[in-house]
């Protein structure tokens, strides 16, 4: 996850902070020089960091911290602020034209920066908001480009709209805005070459589909590694150019992502959207706020509830009803254990959750989330290699089916013991909890993880 | 094709580096420059706004910080009052530190295995296709190998790349082992008597555990297919990176034993700053330098140059 390195290490610079009953002007100074030197390794740009600490300095040192009654909480607070006051503090989403009118975003930014990924993880977003989304290939250069965004408009399920490498980008915009028109589309995504911010003609080029089609909001793709230099790239994209908003790519290295701060802090343009991983559904909005809290070490747990209800609604209602009686009665089965599976997997399995929960944030970084999510794998195979009637009606299980089970699964007997071992316990608790399962999972009835 | 419409001048090397790295120059150095004339005499102000200038290039504070520490002792020893003294000593210590070692190119007289690896979007399949097109114009037998199976239509890519430059391929379709494609490759390269067989492989964030043992799978493949062969691992880094490119270089030395860095996109504005960065702390040399998208935009690395280029003075 991506700010974790600067979270561990605020979160030492705020330990020893916590440590002291009241804080010196001293301690300030040299906790705040141990913030600004994170910050920098973090890729935060040089003025902006240097912004920051005055600005912090200037409320920490004196009154604020001698009349609180906690003196490091008092940093932290001002700290997380400031940082918040920089993010920006609001979650900005896309807007679209009135009606019928077709929407058109244009993606744009350095060569590598993932704005064909981008492109295709937006269109698999809108799917879900219901529009009806062209794709459009403008990248004429890079060799292949156009059948990547082909390739992956058909993961996206979305319309892939090219003309070749021999059609100006310009014009391949205005045709597929036409075409979007006649055949009532609600967005276009035009998918540009990748530039550098210093190539005057090709900068031009982006200016010339901003002439040819009414661009609705321009979108830049920044990579989260990305250092020092990340403001000069906005910076020219957004005064030669003009941009919208950005779209921060490949958040999940272990980048301390000082650029999100750097972009918004110079151009003042929010960060939309945090893309996360390499499936097409990996991208959230991005919220400065929770961002802010992150790197503070606070956790996420509003992210995580946020993706509980995506998944919520798309879930069978009747289906729910149905499963949490059962549980009730401590009567589930191995059907609703694998239900129960399906459901974590969109929640964005084990470490996505763990990472986002308070205190966890750390350990996080440690988990082997690969091996948890191979357990997983591994227990959903052996419930698949079970028979209907053995998964209906878990006392069924002999030695013989049980060997058959592990041969199907590809798993030592040994752990197709354990496992309905430990399913029979967890019904059996919850056979006696019952009231937990309505705590938990309310009217919905999940299992408690 | 633009890249083939763009008419591109034949320049020389030391005017494309220096074209190349004119922006670098104007971002980093001439702010470097600007110290060196601000000041008349050496003091703690100086250092600092020194060190700032390197932090602002991307050097890192952790590698800025020693620098500045070598710098003030060989100005003591050195006895040097003058700011611009200071310069000299600089300038000496960075081609130091970027210095490529005698043996870096040796793998251009033997039969040789080279893995393309890194994050994505760093290069890695324009690499590749740049680094074919230049061996192959020394006289090499050269075979690229697509062994980046999962990004959509990379095998397309790296054959358009292929076709520019004039080398052959092996390929397999998206989604198969890419250690296959390694075995395939392998064999076809001995099979044809090849000098230089390079793989390209996926972008993989270095943080992806199962992703850096498919590469520890390709490299065993290597290993056991070919055992004669001189074997080199260079890690793609993009010089827009910040100090993750540390991470990186760490994380892929760690699995594969890194033996260059080829540094891309040095085109930019960016400082390039994360080359004496990763030099420091890793000891991993720079090889080559990515300076624009034509097939020709790849020059060996030369750390004098490299280093001269980014003092000069801004007169044009």
């Amino acid at each position: 996850m991506a700010f974790e390195s600067l979270t561990e290490k605020l979160q030492n610079v705020f330990r020893a902070l916590r440590g002291k009953g009241r804080l010196s002007e001293e301690d300030v100074k040299s906790a705040l020089k141990d913030v600004k030197m994170a910050l920098l390794e973090a890729d935060v740009n040089f003025k902006v960091v240097k912004q920051f600490i005055s600005n912090v300095t200037e409320r920490a040192v004196g009154q604020d911290v001698m009349e609180g009654l906690n003196p490091g909480q008092m940093i932290v607070k001002i700290v997380n602020e400031e940082l918040t006051s920089i993010m920006g503090s609001e979650v900005t989403d896309l807007t679209f034209r009135p009606g019928k009118e077709v929407t058109v975003f244009m993606l744009c930014g350095l060569q590598g920066a993932g704005k064909t990924t981008a492109a295709a993880k937006l269109a698999t977003r809108l799917k879900l908001k219901s529009k009806k989304t062209l794709l459009v290939a403008c990248d004429i250069y890079r060799p292949a480009a156009i059948d990547q965004l082909k390739r992956n408009g058909e993961k996206a399920e979305t319309e892939v709209f090219a003309l070749g490498t021999d059609v100006k980008p310009a014009k391949i915009a205005k045709e597929a805005y036409d075409y979007a028109v006649k055949n009532a589309f609600n967005v276009v995504i035009l998918d540009t070459a990748g530039r550098l911010h210093i190539d005057d003609s090709m900068m031009d080029e982006l200016k010339e589909i901003k002439a040819a089609v009414d661009v609705h909001e321009t979108l830049l793709v920044v990579d989260a590694m990305t250092g020092q230099d990340a403001v000069n790239v906005a910076t020219e994209f957004n005064e030669k150019v003009g941009i919208d908003g950005v779209i921060l790519s490949k958040a999940d290295g272990d980048t301390r992502g000082g650029a999100a701060l750097s972009v918004k802090a110079v151009t003042g343009k929010p960060i939309l959207f945090a893309s996360n991983g390499e499936k097409l559904n990996d991208m959230e909005p991005f919220y400065p706020d929770r961002m802010a809290n992150r790197i503070l070490g606070m956790g996420d747990v509003l992210t995580l509830i946020d993706k509980v209800q995506a998944a919520n609604e798309e879930r069978d209602v009747q289906k729910d009803a149905e499963m949490a009686k059962r549980l009730k009665k401590g009567k589930f089965d191995f059907n609703d254990y694998l239900e129960s599976m399906k459901q974590m997997k969109k929640l964005g399995g084990f470490a996505s959750i763990l990472s986002m929960l308070p205190g966890m944030g750390i350990k996080a970084g440690d988990l082997d989330s690969d091996e948890a999510e191979l357990k997983l794998k591994r227990t959903e195979a052996i419930v698949l290699s079970m028979t209907k009637q053995e998964r209906e009606n878990p006392k069924l299980m002999s030695p013989q089916r049980k060997f058959r089970i592990a041969k199907g699964a590809g798993v030592d007997i040994s752990e197709v013991n354990r496992f309905i071992k430990q399913f029979e316990q967890s019904q059996k608790m919850m056979k006696q909890f019952p009231g937990m399962m309505g705590k938990f999972g309310g009217k919905k009835g999940r299992f408690p993880f | 094709m633009a890249e083939t419409e763009k008419v591109k001048e034949k320049t020389g090397f030391f005017e494309k580096l220096k074209n190349g790295l004119s922006k670098t120059r104007k971002g980093m150095m001439s702010g470097l420059n600007a110290v060196f004339h601000g000041f008349s005499e050496i003091d703690d102000d100086f250092y600092e706004e020194i060190e700032e200038m390197l932090v602002m290039g991307d050097v890192g504070v952790k590698t800025s910080g020693e620098i500045i520490e070598e710098l003030k002792k060989a100005i003591k020893e050195n006895k040097i009052k003058e700011p611009m003294g200071a310069r000299e000593l600089l300038c000496n210590m960075l081609k130091e530190k970027m210095a490529v070692p005698g043996d870096a190119y040796d793998f251009e007289n033997q039969k040789s295995v080279i893995m393309i690896v890194g994050v994505n979007g760093v290069g890695k399949t324009t690499t590749v296709g740049k680094l074919a097109g230049r061996m192959k114009e020394n006289g090499k037998k050269v075979l690229v190998a697509a062994a980046d199976t999962f990004r959509a239509a990379a095998n397309e890519q790296l054959t358009e790349w292929s076709k520019r430059a004039g080398v052959d391929i092996i390929s397999s379709g998206e989604g198969t082992d890419p250690a296959s494609v390694v075995f395939d490759a392998v064999n076809a390269a001995k099979a044809r008597k090849t000098d230089v067989l390079l793989c390209d492989t996926a972008g993989r964030l270095h943080n992806k555990k199962n992703l850096m043992e498919e590469l520890r799978k390709m490299n065993k493949v290597v290993d056991r297919e070919y055992p004669d062969a001189h074997r080199e691992t260079w890690v793609v880094l993009d010089a827009t990176t910040g100090q993750n490119a540390i991470n990186q270089a760490r994380e892929f030395d760690s699995v594969a034993d890194l033996n260059g860095i080829v540094l891309t996109k040095m085109d930019g504005t960016a400082k390039g700053g994360i080359a004496i960065a990763v030099m420091n702390e890793l000891n991993i040399p720079v090889k080559y330098i990515g300076v624009g998208e034509g097939i020709d935009d790849l020059e060996r690395f030369n750390p004098e140059e490299f280093v001269d280029a980014l003092f000069i003075n801004e007169e044009e």
